[in-house]
């Protein structure tokens, strides 16, 4: 396989990739650095590739696999990843997010949701994946993936109608 | 109908029930200037959705063919040296000349071996000292004596 053939394959998902390690680290350098290493396994393993059924799906498994592996050495070294996005590339998307205060709202609240909550959220709705897939992204069964989609939701509204009517967090 | 439609994709939508096309309805939906007052709390949050489907991995990833060693090429390597070798070795020792007059050749003959036994001789007068260990060893040969004298007296507590 050559590197552009590579490419072509990786190419279409390797934002979804970047984003699914954002949601779960939060740092976006921890999340490019993530990523970086999840396509170099992928390169890595190449020759393999055309074995995997859904290539994507393997690797959004794999991200997530990599990002926990990542979240519990942070833990045992008893650091945490701090988030600290002090200069970030796409700054126009900062701004644009940033500038409707309560959509900065909603990346705090999903920041504090239960992993798999989180991570069920960015598939879902932001990467817009079927159930399915996302079942068999995280390992999880149909009816786990929309229950926690459920909770998520429920909570973001919850948490939203809160700092809405009172202004607290 | 527009709004009650809305409002019944938006429960389903809680409870993880809707379709992926249904969810699309919600977000264009969501994008427009105005909504509902009441749906107004789910605004930024499908906003949220869409600004954040448009961030993108820019780092570069450095996809270097890694070069495998194949040890295949340790054995050419290997069988270039042994051939080296043979070709060097038979160009090399083959000649060392020969000596046509035979009174000559036979002086030559004689030379040398009269030197290999000057060495040899030389190598056998310091086994010489052998000898002395033999002297050595028929000395030993007392202590059978002392083990009779024990035997007997073993065979006499007997």
């Amino acid at each position: 396989m050559t590197q552009k053939e590579f490419l072509n394959i990786v190419m279409p998902f390797k934002d979804k990739v970047f984003r699914l390690a954002k949601r779960l680290l939060i740092s976006t350098e921890e999340a490019e650095d993530a990523t970086q290493e999840v396509l170099m396994k992928l390169w890595n393993n190449k020759e393999k590739i055309e074995d995997y059924k859904n290539v994507e799906a393997f690797s959004m498994t794999m991200t997530k696999n990599f990002c926990f592996d990542k979240l519990k050495s942070k833990q045992s070294q008893n650091l945490k990843i701090v988030h600290s996005n002090y200069e970030d590339n796409n700054t126009s998307l900062q701004k644009q997010v940033e500038l409707n205060d309560s959509v900065h709202w909603v990346s705090r609240i999903i920041e504090d949701l239960p992993d798999q909550q989180r991570m069920v959220i960015q598939l879902r709705d932001i990467e817009e994946y079927d159930l399915d897939e996302i079942a068999q992204m995280l390992d999880m069964n149909n009816t786990a993936v929309r229950a926690n989609l459920s909770r998520a939701r429920k909570t973001i509204r919850e948490k939203l109608t809160n700092t809405h009517s009172y202004g607290i967090k | 109908m527009v709004l009650n439609n809305i409002e019944k994709l938006i429960e389903k939508y809680e409870n993880g029930e809707t379709s992926l096309k249904e969810e699309q309805q919600l977000k264009n939906y969501f994008s427009q200037e105005i909504v509902a007052p009441h749906l107004e709390i789910y605004k930024p949050m499908f906003a949220y959705f869409l600004v954040n489907q448009q961030e993108q991995f820019t780092k570069d990833v450095p996809l270097s063919t890694k070069k495998v060693f194949n040890y295949k090429w340790i054995s050419v390597a290997a069988v270039a040296v042994l051939m080296l070798g043979i070709y060097l070795k038979s160009t090399v020792n083959d000649d060392l000349g020969t000596i046509q007059d035979p009174e000559l050749a036979f002086n030559e003959v004689s030379k040398s071996l009269e030197m290999i036994s000057k060495s040899f001789n030389k190598g056998t007068s310091t086994l010489g000292y052998l000898e002395a260990y033999d002297k050595g060893a028929s000395t030993l040969e007392y202590l059978n004596e002392i083990e009779k004298g024990t035997s007997i007296i073993f065979k006499k507590n007997q």
